[in-house]
């Protein structure tokens, strides 16, 4: 049996021919249960994100097990094989094997460390699970994976620090006000960016939320949609006294907030600390504001050093875990081999051979002193006997094809032979 | 007998905090986001055998061991490590381990280096306000040592916040808002800890000696310490000096109030004289 991946990947496709090929809604079952029927392709799981396309399958032979993979998925989505293949990757074997685990642990992401892909993983593996098209290999397979993904979780910082200017001003906000349920937002003007902070704010809870523009209609526009109260653009350096974290992205081509009047809010606020994110280009917020004391400003440049620094930091951690990868291959393959009918046969052999011996040497000691000669005809009985016995299963876990993992698992039963190790994990 | 009991578990705890002092040291620099909450347990234990060893001189002195330099600090230590202990599990607050482990330690050093012997307290100090004052007193100064080191960690995580590289321990501090928090929450103890313990002080002088105040070096030290903390909650309940200047103040307080412990004693000497 051998592991294949077939699939494409953001890196490969674009989004035309991943929406293509995407097995979504019923679809996915359909797929799952043409393969299962197709001849030579003995497991199958199909992993299926706006990001990536894969089929894992267990296969008898790599080389036809591809040819059908591939046919399939232009015969099911109605492409072109040409279009196809030049998208497509294949993996065979250990190949496959870390191409999952990279995968699972998000090393193969656009955004490395991002976590939605374990979980879209594991929906998938249920699928196939339901679906009864998974078998000794793919299971373990997906087992080990889920397992090498939270590993890297646990012991790498692959996924701890953010990388979105909206993810880093909620964990500045965080570690400026901690509970932000008490505290109050503002959006000043409107753009994606800053609509996408202004939603992060809010979905970790700010209690009150402001929004002002120039335009006053658009101010009460995203009121409704943030649930948020819209006031005019004149009144808001007055609002300020009310609010604790604010962020600003107008096209204004000058300052609209300066130094001086957030000095006289400060006071009048007592203090109470604010933060200020100034996504504008050019800035609207006076920079000079960052000295005032418990005021904190942060303009889209100082965000994105953050992400920047977190993103390096993401990719150091990275090499970290694909030696982690590396060492859970290196498992994997030992509990495949295990399963081979190789190890099997050398195990029966030298089980038979130790017996032999063992029965021999009682024997001897029993009827001796012999001759030589003697001693060779009983020895070479023996051999002959032995090997004559155990010809015919070997030779069975040889020729075995389909049905070789069963086969080995009944010879190691029938023969009581000792397994090797325990498939490289500890019980 | 007793005395050598006291010695070793006085080691033990000693040996203790410095260990929970140094694993303290080393949380700052792991890489990890979480604490391992070593410090803590290695803390607890020699709180553990630091108890026993002020029970065990209470019993010997029949009175709360705070009679000579080496009890005074060591009892001081012991209340810091009550507050800290009361503020970690009511916030949490990751690292506080890191910061008020050496200064626990570095009183209990000092402890070490004084006399040790357990004295009688003179028949004209025995009385209930004795215990009172010195717990009263005890309790106030370890409020503000613990709101230095508050104090020390919110001027830290400032600067990252201020300075936007968010490298190193920011991830690990506490937010500013609740080091801002507790710092207040510290002063706010600590501050009519004083007062009270000032007032049985000046009682508790009156039935001893017939005064109430006698400016002894002690009395004007810890008048000085009262301002100074009231000036601290007056800044920021009125002007809101809050945050960073109320953590500088806070390590400004502390300063005062370790020269009106040791150096009162030491250099000015006065009726709080200890030895």
């Amino acid at each position: 049996m051998n592991i294949l991946v077939v699939g494409l990947n953001h890196k490969t496709a674009t989004v035309e021919i991943r929406e293509k090929i995407a097995f979504d809604g019923p679809k996915l079952g359909e797929a799952v249960n043409i393969l299962k029927d197709s001849p030579g392709i003995k497991e199958n799981i199909i992993l299926s994100t706006c990001n990536r396309v894969e089929i894992y399958a267990g296969v008898n032979s790599s080389d036809s097990g591809t040819e059908n993979i591939k046919n399939f998925i232009a015969g099911f989505h109605n492409v072109p094989r040409e279009a196809l293949d030049k998208a497509l990757y294949i993996y065979e074997g250990q190949k496959a094997i870390k191409h999952v685990f990279r995968v699972a642990s998000s090393l193969d992401s656009m955004m490395v460390g991002e976590p939605q892909i374990l979980g879209q993983l594991k929906d998938a593996y249920d699928f196939a699970l339901k679906s009864k098209s998974t078998g000794v290999y793919l299971n373990k397979l997906m087992k080990k994976a889920v397992s090498v993904a939270k590993r890297i979780r646990t012991e790498t910082k692959i996924a701890e620090n953010a990388v979105s200017i909206s993810f880093a001003a909620v964990e500045l906000a965080k570690k400026i006000f901690e509970d932000l349920s008490t505290k109050s937002f503002m959006l000043i003007g409107a753009g994606e960016m800053a609509e996408l902070a202004a939603k992060n704010l809010i979905n970790n809870g700010v209690r009150d939320v402001f929004i002002t523009n120039r335009t006053y209609s658009r101010a009460e526009e995203l009121a409704g949609e943030f649930d948020g109260k819209a006031i005019p653009f004149d009144d808001f350096v007055g609002k300020l006294l009310h609010t604790d974290i604010v962020i600003c992205s107008t096209g204004a081509p000058d300052y609209i907030l300066r130094k001086e009047q957030l000095h006289r809010i400060m006071k009048e606020r007592k203090q109470r600390p604010m933060f200020i994110i100034d996504i504008s280009v050019p800035r609207n917020i006076d920079p000079e504001i960052n000295d005032l004391d418990n005021v904190y400003l942060y303009d889209v440049d100082d965000l994105k050093g953050i992400i920047n620094t977190n993103i390096e930091e993401r990719g150091r951690e990275a090499a970290k875990a694909e030696k982690i990868v590396d060492v859970e291959v290196a498992s994997f393959l030992k509990w495949q081999d295990s399963l081979a009918a190789v190890p099997a046969i050398i195990a029966l052999r030298g089980k038979a051979e130790a017996i032999r011996k063992e029965e021999l040497e009682k024997t001897l000691r029993k009827i001796s002193p012999l001759e030589e000669e003697k001693i060779k005809a009983i020895e070479y009985l023996s051999a002959s006997i032995v090997n004559k016995l155990i010809h015919a299963p070997t030779a069975a876990l040889k020729t075995a094809e389909d049905d070789q993992d069963v086969m080995v698992d009944m010879a190691k039963r029938l023969f009581d032979l000792e397994p090797e190790e325990n498939n490289g994990e500890k019980k | 007998m007793h005395i050598e009991i006291n010695v070793l578990l006085f080691e033990l705890a000693l040996t203790f905090y410095f260990l929970a002092t140094i694993a303290g040291i080393i949380e700052i620099f792991r890489g990890r986001k979480t604490t391992s909450g070593l410090a803590l347990y290695l803390a607890v234990t020699g709180f553990l055998f630091h108890t026993a060893n002020i029970i065990s001189r209470y019993v010997e002195g029949g009175h709360i061991p705070v009679t000579n330099m080496h009890e005074a600090t060591s009892f001081f230590s012991w209340c810091v490590l009550i507050l800290f202990f009361f503020y970690e599990f009511r916030y949490k607050p990751g690292l506080l381990s890191s910061f008020i482990m050496p200064i626990v330690f570095i009183l209990m050093f000092s402890s070490s280096i004084f006399p040790r012997e357990i004295k009688t307290l003179s028949p004209a100090l025995q009385s209930y306000w004795f215990g009172i004052h010195v717990i009263l007193a005890f309790l106030g100064d370890a409020a503000f040592a613990m709101a230095c080191g508050i104090g020390i960690m919110y001027l830290l995580q400032e600067r990252y916040v201020k300075s936007k590289h968010l490298s190193g321990l920011f991830r690990k501090l506490p937010s500013l808002q609740v080091l801002d928090e507790i710092n207040y929450h510290l002063i706010t103890l600590g501050f009519p800890l004083l007062t009270f313990a000032m007032i049985t002080g000046v009682i508790w002088a009156n039935s001893a000696w017939g005064t109430y105040w006698r400016w002894d070096p002690k009395e004007v030290w810890s008048l000085i310490t009262w301002l100074i903390y009231a000036l601290v909650l007056h800044l920021r309940l009125a002007v809101g000096w809050r945050g960073r200047k109320a953590a500088i103040l806070s390590i400004i307080g502390f300063i005062v109030v370790i020269f009106a412990f040791f150096g009162v004693t030491l250099i000015l000497k006065g009726r709080h004289a200890f030895m």
